[in-house]
């Protein structure tokens, strides 16, 4: 898996942001070196929802963060709109950044329990100086219509007199109010009840719809991804493994990761039994990866090649690139 | 088939500055023995609270407890809290929700689940400690013997959660409790923990009780299910019949609401619009009946009884669904 390379990269007019090389390592002591992001290039195209999909530790949130220059990358370019987020001193990234907003895992931990609900929304306008009192008022009980709440209800009151979900609208409307171009979701439903996730990932949908959003959804679930997204790039341990459509994704996987990934997601149903677990252990430490391909140590189909080789991303179907010697036929 | 434990007419109340909250309201559910039972339900729905109790976890002068629980054939409730400490461990255990937290950080594995060994079986430190070692084999954690030494913090999220069940199941229990074990974990290692717990169910001839809000997880993993909404039962029955006769709008709805693999990208989940009732201000009729498409007045001003379906299914509510009354949608 493991994949670097190119292919899979569309230079149109329409691309958005458009990520090369990043490199994110984390040094851990003793001359150690955390390889979170090893090499990894993608681009996003205008009013698109890219999906990152992943195990735990596989450097998704630390790639999300990455693009935001939180904290910036070891090495790599970071272009949105035209404009390289790593070459830009602090006071211009800052503004700049207004554009691009993230909404974080934890919907209770990310707000400060010590502010209303109204200073959370406002926040943001107040620290850039946007509108007078007035229409910043407005437009914090715009943003908590949109996202379903009462502002009449919800204005002062703190976020620990809320639900999970509720906090995560919260986090939404907060997120909103510099009206970004793209919105990064990290794991934005992982920590919420079924029912109260399928309430968010359609809020999310609605809202990039009003607000002509481009999206990028962090998630490690493949059945919630399939609902919101345009393209999927599934990644484990720094690497991409495979990029494409949803329905060439799932319809076809071809990476051996990927089907793993697909035949973890339980079925509600209790005549499909599964045979077996897909994949059993743990990804390996990222501190020293194996060598050639990734994912070789708990892939079916490994061989000395896939050992030796790191196989680099190709077209294997129209619009479906894999980085796998033996990919699925 | 004799039962391990029988649940009769149980009843939680906390009492609040609000008033008193019936966190459980008259919950009767039988675990046969070997059996697996499934609770679902969202967060607040009683679930965690109705098995707590069960086991006589739940302590304090504002709790108050009601109802009969018999387990093994000895009344629980009838029992010093002494003799309910002594069936912990050999009897009953539990894993709790958070591998992250439920451990302690200060010690050593090897002294974690050594612990229950000297206490409950009297065995001596070496004795406790080559048996511990055995116990990570059979939960199928690699190298046992270096993870004696180690500090939870050392290990991921699915090694801690193997751990939890390896110092559950350390004194032979005849039933588990299962309280979400797998909510905090990626879809991959959840996979491999219901797998794990499948297998170790049979292999120790136990009974487990598995609590999720995720019908998904229950559908491959019970061979009974019990729903919970606002603290009572709305609907149990043996998990195909369950899946294959739905009568509950409850269950339907909380089915609907997740997210599938096979669902058409960009369609939008079924939601469960609304949120549980206020437990310190409960509907009279049907709990469920804010939030129901099929509400009728009847259901706003009778609560519905538990009724009898046949095949062991029963269900809590005026017009199930198959019902030839007209409905609104």
């Amino acid at each position: 898996m493991a994949g670097s390379g190119v292919a899979h990269l569309r230079n149109n007019d329409e691309v958005v942001l458009e990520v090369r090389d990043i490199v994110v390592e984390f040094k851990v002591g003793g001359g150690r070196v955390v390889n979170a992001v090893s090499k990894i290039s993608f681009d996003v195209c205008r009013g698109e929802t890219l999906a990152i999909v992943g195990e735990s530790g596989c450097g998704k949130t630390t790639l999300g963060k990455a693009i935001l220059q939180l904290p910036p990358p070891n090495s790599g370019d970071v272009i949105f709109e035209g404009t390289n987020l790593t070459k830009l001193p602090k006071e211009q990234l800052r503004s700049a950044r207004t554009a691009m907003q993230m909404v974080f895992q934890d919907p209770i931990s990310s707000l400060d329990p010590r502010m209303t609900v109204r200073d959370l929304v406002e926040e943001p306008l107040w620290i850039w100086g946007r509108g007078d009192d007035a229409e910043r008022g407005n437009k914090v009980m715009e943003l908590l219509n949109n996202v379903g709440l009462d502002p009449n209800l919800v204005l002062d009151r703190r976020s620990y007199e809320f639900s999970g979900g509720q906090c995560q609208r919260i986090s939404i409307a907060r997120s909103l109010a510099l009206e970004p171009r793209m919105l990064i979701c990290d794991e934005p439903v992982s920590a919420l009840d079924v029912s109260i996730q399928a309430q968010i990932l359609n809020l999310l949908q609605d809202m990039k719809d009003r607000y002509g959003l481009t999206m990028i959804f962090i998630s490690h679930d493949l059945a919630v991804v399939k609902a919101v997204s345009n393209r999927i790039m599934v990644m484990y341990l720094g690497k991409i493994c495979e990029v494409g459509t949803p329905d060439a994704i799932y319809g076809k996987p071809a990476h051996h990761y990927t089907n793993a990934l697909i035949n973890s997601v339980p079925i509600p149903d209790p005549t499909r039994k599964r045979a077996t677990v897909a994949l059993q252990g743990e990804p390996p430490s990222p501190v020293a990866p194996p060598s050639g391909c990734r994912f070789r140590t708990r892939c079916p189909a490994a061989t000395e090649k896939c050992a030796a080789e790191e196989p680099q991303l190709r077209e294997v179907s129209p619009g479906q690139f894999v980085a796998c010697h033996h990919p699925r036929g | 088939m004799t039962a391990m434990m029988t649940i009769r007419n149980l009843h939680v109340r906390f009492a609040t500055p609000f008033g008193s909250l019936e966190a459980v309201r008259g919950v009767d559910l039988e675990i046969p023995a070997g059996a697996s039972v499934g609770i679902v339900g969202e967060s607040g729905s009683g679930k965690t609270v109705a098995c707590r109790a069960a086991m006589g976890l739940l302590s304090g002068s504002n709790v108050q407890r009601e109802g009969t629980v018999v387990f093994d054939g000895k009344e629980l409730t009838a029992m010093t809290r002494e003799e309910v400490r002594n069936e912990f461990g050999t009897g009953m255990a539990m894993i709790f929700q958070d591998p992250m937290t439920a451990l302690n950080p200060v010690r050593r594995i090897g002294t974690q689940l050594s612990e229950s060994l000297r206490v409950r079986l009297g065995m001596d430190k070496k004795a406790a400690m080559a048996r511990s070692a055995e116990l990570l084999s059979f939960v199928r954690i690699p190298d046992p013997q270096s993870m004696l030494k180690k500090f939870p913090y050392q290990l991921s999220g699915g090694m801690r959660q193997r751990v939890m069940i390896a110092i559950a199941i350390s004194c032979n229990p005849k039933l588990l409790f299962a309280d979400e074990p797998t909510t905090a974990l990626d879809v991959t290692v959840q996979a491999q923990i219901l797998q794990l717990l499948s297998d170790l169910r049979r292999d120790l001839n136990m009974s487990m009780v598995l609590i999720t809000h995720d019908l998904g997880v229950v559908a491959n993993h019970t061979d009974y299910v019990a729903v919970m909404y606002a603290g009572e039962v709305v609907e149990q029955a043996p998990t195909t019949e369950l899946f294959a006769n739905m009568k509950m709008p409850y269950t339907q709805a909380l089915l609907n609401s997740i997210p599938k693999i096979d669902m058409k990208s960009g369609s939008r989940l079924q939601v469960i619009e609304g949120r549980l009732p206020n437990p310190v201000d409960r509907p009279k009729g049907c709990g469920f009946v804010t939030r129901c498409t099929y509400a009728q007045q009847k259901c706003h001003d009778e609560h519905p009884p538990l009724v009898d379906a046949g095949n062991g299914h029963m269900y809590r509510c005026w017009f199930p669904l198959g019902h030839t009354i007209a409905r609104k949608s």
